[in-house]
C-alpha cells in the first residue's frame, strides 16, 4: 500500500501514532473521502450528457480549420460527475459549516432566497444585448439596487459594471484620473496608508500613478500631520493625485479625521478615494459622501451577502460625489418616462461626453445584483442599520473576550469597528501567527486574516460579521483562548496543526519552485 | 429580523463584557455629525421573505426570457443548455459559501477544481498553462495586452477589426490612462476576415496583435501568418475567443502559434444572466507564467507526503507586489470556473465535438433558409454558430419590430458600432442547440414579413 500510484500520490494514510487506528486500504477514512483528478479517473469517450451522433453527410463551413487532433478532456457520466464534485466540496470549509473570521472579508450568511431569486428565468436566461423593451425589469433591478446604495451613500452618482472591488477601484481611480486630466492637470501621485489592501497601491499603479505611503499613527490611523505635510510638497504645484484611505480602516478602526483628512486634500485639488471593503461595519447608521468622499467602490459580495463562491464572482459598483458624476463609465440605466433607457455607445450621445470609457463587455454582475437587492430589500433601513450594529458588537465581544490572551494593539484606544485586530507579542519563541491559526483549522474553524494589515507584526484580524450567534462566538472565543495559551506557553506541537484536515500543511515552496499547474500524462513505465 | 442571531438579551450580556452602556457607546469614533439618529429617510423598512420573493419576481416578468422566444443573440454571449446536476454543484454550500482558498488544507475541493478547470481550459486553448479565471472575457483581453506591454516594453498594440467592439472600448478606455497606442478600425463586411490591414500595421514597435478568432461577425481565419508576423516582430499574438464550445470543432488558437488566448468561458456552464457574472479565461505559455495575472493553482505535496494543491507563484499579485503586481486582480470568477469545468466534465471530448457539430449543422441550416428570404443576404463564407446576415434598411428597428412579435432575432451591428453608417444593415444570428428548425422558420417567416411591409412603406 506504500507504492505510489501513476500521478505520484501516495494513497495511504497520514501516518500518525497509531491512536488513528492505522491505514486504511482506500485512503479514505470514514466520511473523509479521497478523490482523484478528472483526468485519472474518466474516461476518454464517457460522456454525461445526451447528444446526436455527429451527422458525417452535414455540410462544414469551417473555414477548412476543422480540429482534428484529440484535445485530451476527460468526461464523466452523470453519477460520476455528482460524486466527484460531491467529495472535493467536502473538503472544503464554508460559511455553511461554521463561523469563518476573515478580517476584511466579511463572510456572513447567505440566504437562500437570493439564490432562488437569481435562478428566475426573468434574471438568469436573459440575454446581455436584447432588446431593451424585453429587458425592462433586468433594468429595473439594476435601477433600483443603484438608487438604494445612493442613498445608504448619500453620493449623487454610481457606476454599477465593475466586477468586482479591485475593479471598482480601478473605476473610481480612472474617473479621479478623467476628472483632472478635464482640468489640465493629470498629477503624478496616488497616496496610501500602509494599512492598505494590496489592491490600492496595484491599482493606483495601473491607471498610471506613482504610489506613496501615508505613514499609520501609534494609533493605528492615517497620520494627519503626515498626510498634510505630503500635500503641501510643491505648494501650487501639488502633484497628488488622489489618496485612497480604507474606512473603517483594515486596523478595525473607524478613521476619526476623516472629514479632515478630506478637506485637506480637496484644499489641493486633489480628490479622496475611499475603499468601501469595510462598509458593513457603517452601513445604515453613517454615510460615507457625509465625510468628503468622491469615489468608493462597495463589495456586493462582501456587505450585501452574495456569495463568495470560493473566490468569486463579486460586484463592485462605485458611488460618485457630483465633481465625479459626470465622467463615470459606460453603460448605465437611466429612468425616462417610457421606462428604463440603458445609456451605452448607442444612446450615450453628447450628454454623456465626458464618461471615461468602458471597463468591460456588458452591463455588471447581474446576478449579484439580484441576490443584493433581494438582501437589502429584507433588511430595510431599519435592519440594515442593525446589521451593522451587530458586526461592530460582535467585533468588540471578541476583542474584549481576547485582549488578556492576545496581544490587542490598538485594544486601549477606544472601541474596534467590525474587526478585532491583534498580534503575536508574548508568543512563545518558535511559536507564530501561523501555528495559531492552524490550530483553529483543528478547532473545526476556519483561521482569522494572518500578517494583514502589515503593521501589526503577526497580525491577525478577525471579522465575525452580524450573522453569528453569542454561542457561536463564545465557542470561537473559547478555541482561540485555549490555542493563545499554548502559544505562550510554547507548546510545540501547534507546529504540527492542522492535524484533522483534508491535509497537512501544505509545501507552498515547493509548488512556487517548480510550478505544476496543469495535470500531465504521466510517463508510461 | 430573520438573518439576525443575536437577541436582545444577548445584546445586553455582551455589552456588559464589553463595558459598554450601548451600542452606541461603541460607534464613539464617529463624529456625532457624521451619524444618523434613526433608519435613513424614506427608504422602505424590513420586508418577509415571501414579500421580497413576490416583489423580485414582479420584476422578473418584466423581462422576456430567452426560452420563452425564438431566440439568436450571440455577440460575445451565447444561450447553451446547461445540465441540472451543474447548478446542483454550484450549490454545494461548501463551494458556494467558502473564500478564497488561501487556507490549502480546508480548501482542497476548490483548490483541485481549479486545477482541473486550469487544465481543461490549457488543452481547449492549445496552451500550457491557465489561470484561475479572470471576471469575463473583455477585462481578459485587456489583461492580455497589458501583459503583452510587460513582456516586450512596448506600447503599441494591433487590434484586428474583427474584434468585439465592446473589448475593443475597454481596452481603449485603459489605454487612454496608460498612453498605448491602440492601432484599430471597425470591419468591413466581407465574406472572409481581411487581415491585410492588419498585418501591414505590425512593426517592430508593436507590443501585441489582438485577433478575435472566431471574429465578431463569425468569421474563422487561419492564424498562423499572424503569429508568424507579429514573432518576427517580437510581438506577441493574442488570440480572442468569445464562443468556447468553437473549439470543439475548430483548431485552438494555441495550434496556431497564438502566444496567449484569452476569451469568455460564459457559454459553458455559466448562462446568460443579462451580462454577468461571466467568466475569464486566460492561458498562455510556460514561459510567460510570472508575467501572468490573477491567481494560479500549483501541485504540491503535504507535510505528510500526500498530493495537494496550493494557489501559487503569488509574488505577482497585488497582496504581495503592491504596485509592482502584475494585476490588481483580487476578487476573480471562482464559482463560474467550477460551472465551467463541471459542464465541460460531463460533456467530456465526445460531447463537446458532438455539441460543437450540432451547433454548426444548425448554423448551416438557419444561413441557408436565411439566404432565402428576400432582402436578405448571408455575409460569411466561414462560421461556427454565428454569422452576419445584411437586411434591407436599419436592422436595429427590425429587431426591435421583431422583438414586439416575440422573436430575439440576434444583435444589430448598429447597437454595436453607432457610429458606422455602413454596418446599419448588419445583423449577427447565432444559432446553438437551443434553437429549433421551427424557431428558424419563425425568424424566417417574421423576418420576411417586416422586410416586405418595410419595402412596401418605402413604396408608398
Amino acid at each position: 500500500m506504500n507504492v505510489p500510484n501513476k500521478s505520484g500520490w501516495k494513497p495511504e494514510m497520514t501516518p500518525g501514532d497509531g491512536a488513528d487506528g492505522g491505514a486504511t486500504f482506500t485512503g479514505n477514512r470514514g466520511l473523509m473521502l479521497e478523490e482523484k483528478l478528472i483526468f485519472e479517473i474518466a474516461g476518454n469517450d464517457t460522456t454525461g450528457v445526451d447528444l446526436p451522433e455527429q451527422d458525417v453527410d452535414a455540410p462544414v463551413r469551417l473555414g477548412g480549420l476543422e480540429r482534428s487532433a484529440a484535445i485530451g478532456l476527460p468526461g464523466l457520466s452523470e453519477p460520476e460527475a455528482v460524486r466527484h464534485y460531491t467529495r472535493l466540496s467536502r473538503q472544503n470549509y464554508a460559511i455553511d459549516l461554521g463561523l469563518f473570521p476573515l478580517g476584511s472579508c466579511t463572510m456572513k450568511h447567505n440566504p437562500r432566497l437570493n439564490e432562488k431569486i437569481a435562478r428566475m428565468p426573468g434574471f438568469a436566461d436573459v440575454h446581455p444585448l436584447a432588446p431593451i423593451s424585453t429587458v425592462q425589469g433586468g433594468l429595473g433591478v439594476i435601477y433600483e439596487l443603484a438608487e438604494w446604495l445612493k442613498k445608504l451613500t448619500a453620493m449623487p452618482a454610481i457606476a454599477m459594471s465593475p466586477k468586482a472591488g479591485a475593479h471598482g477601484e480601478l473605476c473610481g481611480i480612472l474617473a479621479i484620473r478623467a476628472a483632472l486630466e478635464a482640468r489640465g492637470d493629470a498629477r503624478k501621485v496616488v497616496l496610501c496608508p500602509q494599512s492598505a489592501h494590496g489592491t490600492n497601491p496595484a491599482t493606483a499603479a495601473f491607471a498610471g500613478y506613482e504610489v506613496e505611503d501615508i505613514p499609520t499613527t501609534a494609533q493605528g490611523r492615517v497620520d494627519l500631520a503626515a498626510l498634510e505635510a505630503r500635500l503641501a510638497v510643491g505648494g501650487a504645484q501639488c502633484d497628488v493625485a488622489a489618496v485612497m484611505i480604507t474606512n473603517p480602516n483594515t486596523c478595525g478602526l473607524f478613521e476619526n479625521d476623516f472629514r479632515k483628512i478630506a478637506d485637506a486634500v480637496h484644499a489641493v485639488g486633489a480628490l479622496v478615494y475611499c475603499d468601501g471593503a469595510n462598509f458593513n461595519a457603517i452601513v445604515g447608521r453613517v454615510r460615507p459622501g457625509d465625510l468628503g468622499v468622491d469615489a468608493m467602490h462597495i463589495n456586493l459580495h462582501k456587505t450585501f451577502s452574495t456569495p463568495h463562491g470560493g473566490g468569486g464572482p463579486g460586484s463592485g459598483p462605485v458611488v460618485f460625489s457630483e465633481a465625479l458624476a459626470p465622467f463615470a463609465p459606460l453603460p448605465f440605466v437611466e429612468k425616462t418616462a417610457d421606462g428604463f433607457e440603458l445609456i451605452e455607445e448607442e444612446t450615450a450621445g453628447d450628454h454623456h461626453a465626458s464618461s471615461f470609457g468602458r471597463m468591460t463587455a456588458f452591463h455588471g454582475q447581474m446576478g449579484m445584483f439580484t441576490r443584493a437587492l433581494a438582501y437589502i430589500l429584507s433588511h430595510g433601513a431599519d435592519g440594515l442599520k442593525q446589521v451593522s450594529q451587530d458586526a461592530v458588537l460582535n467585533a468588540n465581544y471578541i476583542l474584549r473576550s481576547l485582549q488578556d490572551v492576545l496581544h490587542a494593539p490598538y485594544g486601549d484606544s477606544g472601541p474596534c469597528m467590525h474587526e478585532a485586530l491583534f498580534g503575536d507579542k508574548g508568543f512563545a519563541e518558535g511559536l507564530s501567527t501561523l501555528d495559531l491559526a492552524k490550530g483553529l483549522i483543528d478547532e473545526g474553524f476556519h483561521p482569522m486574516t494572518m500578517y494583514f494589515p502589515l503593521v501589526v507584526h503577526g497580525a491577525m484580524l478577525i471579522e465575525p460579521t452580524e450573522t453569528e450567534s453569542k454561542a457561536a462566538l463564545d465557542q470561537f472565543i473559547g478555541a482561540v483562548r485555549s490555542l493563545a495559551q499554548r502559544a505562550i506557553d510554547g507548546d510545540m506541537s501547534l507546529k504540527t496543526a492542522p492535524n484533522y484536515a483534508p491535509r497537512r500543511r501544505l509545501d507552498e515552496t515547493l509548488a512556487a519552485r517548480k510550478p505544476v499547474l496543469a495535470w500531465q500524462e504521466p510517463a508510461s513505465g | 429580523m430573520r438573518y439576525l442571531p443575536l437577541t436582545d438579551s444577548d445584546r445586553t450580556a455582551m455589552l456588559a463584557v464589553i463595558g459598554a452602556p450601548d451600542v452606541d457607546a461603541l460607534f464613539v469614533d464617529v463624529p456625532p455629525e457624521a451619524q444618523l439618529d434613526g433608519p435613513i429617510h424614506g427608504l422602505p423598512m424590513h420586508a418577509s421573505e415571501m414579500a421580497v420573493e413576490q416583489h423580485m419576481r414582479r420584476l422578473s416578468k418584466k423581462n422576456l426570457a430567452a426560452a420563452d422566444a425564438p431566440f439568436f443573440l450571440g455577440a460575445g454571449a451565447y444561450r447553451h443548455h446547461v445540465p441540472a446536476s451543474v447548478d446542483h454543484i454550484i450549490q454545494r454550500g461548501e463551494f458556494l459559501t467558502a473564500y478564497t482558498p488561501y487556507q490549502p488544507e480546508i480548501a482542497q475541493g476548490t483548490l483541485q477544481m481549479l486545477f482541473e478547470f486550469q487544465s481543461q481550459v490549457a488543452r481547449l486553448y492549445g496552451c500550457d498553462v491557465a489561470n484561475a479565471s479572470m471576471y469575463d472575457g473583455s477585462t481578459a483581453c485587456w489583461e492580455a495586452v497589458s501583459m503583452a506591454r510587460r513582456i516586450t516594453r512596448k506600447k503599441n498594440a494591433v487590434l484586428s477589426s474583427g474584434l468585439h467592439p465592446h473589448y475593443v472600448s475597454v481596452i481603449q478606455t485603459m489605454a487612454k490612462f496608460t498612453g498605448d497606442e491602440i492601432s484599430y478600425s471597425a470591419p468591413n463586411l466581407d465574406a472572409a476576415p481581411d487581415y491585410g490591414a492588419m498585418l501591414d500595421a505590425i512593426d517592430d514597435d508593436t507590443n501585441c496583435v489582438v485577433v478575435q478568432y472566431p471574429d465578431i461577425l463569425g468569421r474563422i481565419g487561419d492564424l498562423t501568418a499572424i503569429a508568424e508576423k507579429a514573432q518576427a516582430h517580437k510581438a506577441l499574438l493574442i488570440a480572442v475567443v468569445t464562443e468556447p464550445v468553437a473549439l470543439g470543432a475548430i483548431m485552438s488558437p494555441g495550434e496556431m502559434g497564438a502566444d496567449i488566448v484569452v476569451g469568455e468561458g460564459q457559454s459553458i456552464g455559466v448562462g446568460l444572466q443579462f451580462g454577468g457574472p461571466y467568466l475569464g479565461l486566460f492561458a498562455t505559455r510556460q514561459k510567460y507564467v510570472r508575467q501572468m495575472p490573477g491567481r494560479l493553482c500549483g501541485e504540491t505535496v503535504d507535510a505528510a507526503g500526500q498530493r495537494g494543491f496550493v494557489l501559487t507563484l503569488s509574488t505577482r499579485e497585488q497582496h504581495i507586489r503592491r504596485e509592482k503586481a502584475t494585476s490588481n486582480i483580487c476578487t476573480n470568477s471562482g464559482l463560474c470556473a467550477l460551472a465551467f469545468s463541471a459542464h465541460l466534465t460531463l460533456l467530456g471530448e465526445k460531447g463537446l465535438r458532438q455539441l460543437a457539430a450540432q451547433n454548426h449543422q444548425l448554423a448551416c441550416l438557419a444561413a441557408e433558409r436565411l439566404a432565402a428570404v428576400p432582402g436578405v443576404s448571408v455575409v460569411n463564407d466561414s462560421f461556427f454558430n454565428e454569422f452576419a446576415i445584411v437586411v434591407d434598411g436599419d436592422a436595429r428597428a427590425i429587431v426591435r419590430q421583431l422583438a414586439d412579435q416575440g422573436v430575439l432575432a440576434g444583435v444589430s451591428l448598429g447597437r454595436l458600432y453607432p457610429d458606422e453608417a455602413d454596418l446599419a444593415g448588419g445583423l449577427l444570428i447565432a444559432v446553438t442547440e437551443t434553437v429549433s428548425e421551427s424557431d428558424i422558420d419563425a425568424l424566417c417567416s417574421a423576418l420576411s414579413s417586416a422586410l416586405s411591409s418595410g419595402l412596401q412603406e418605402k413604396l408608398a
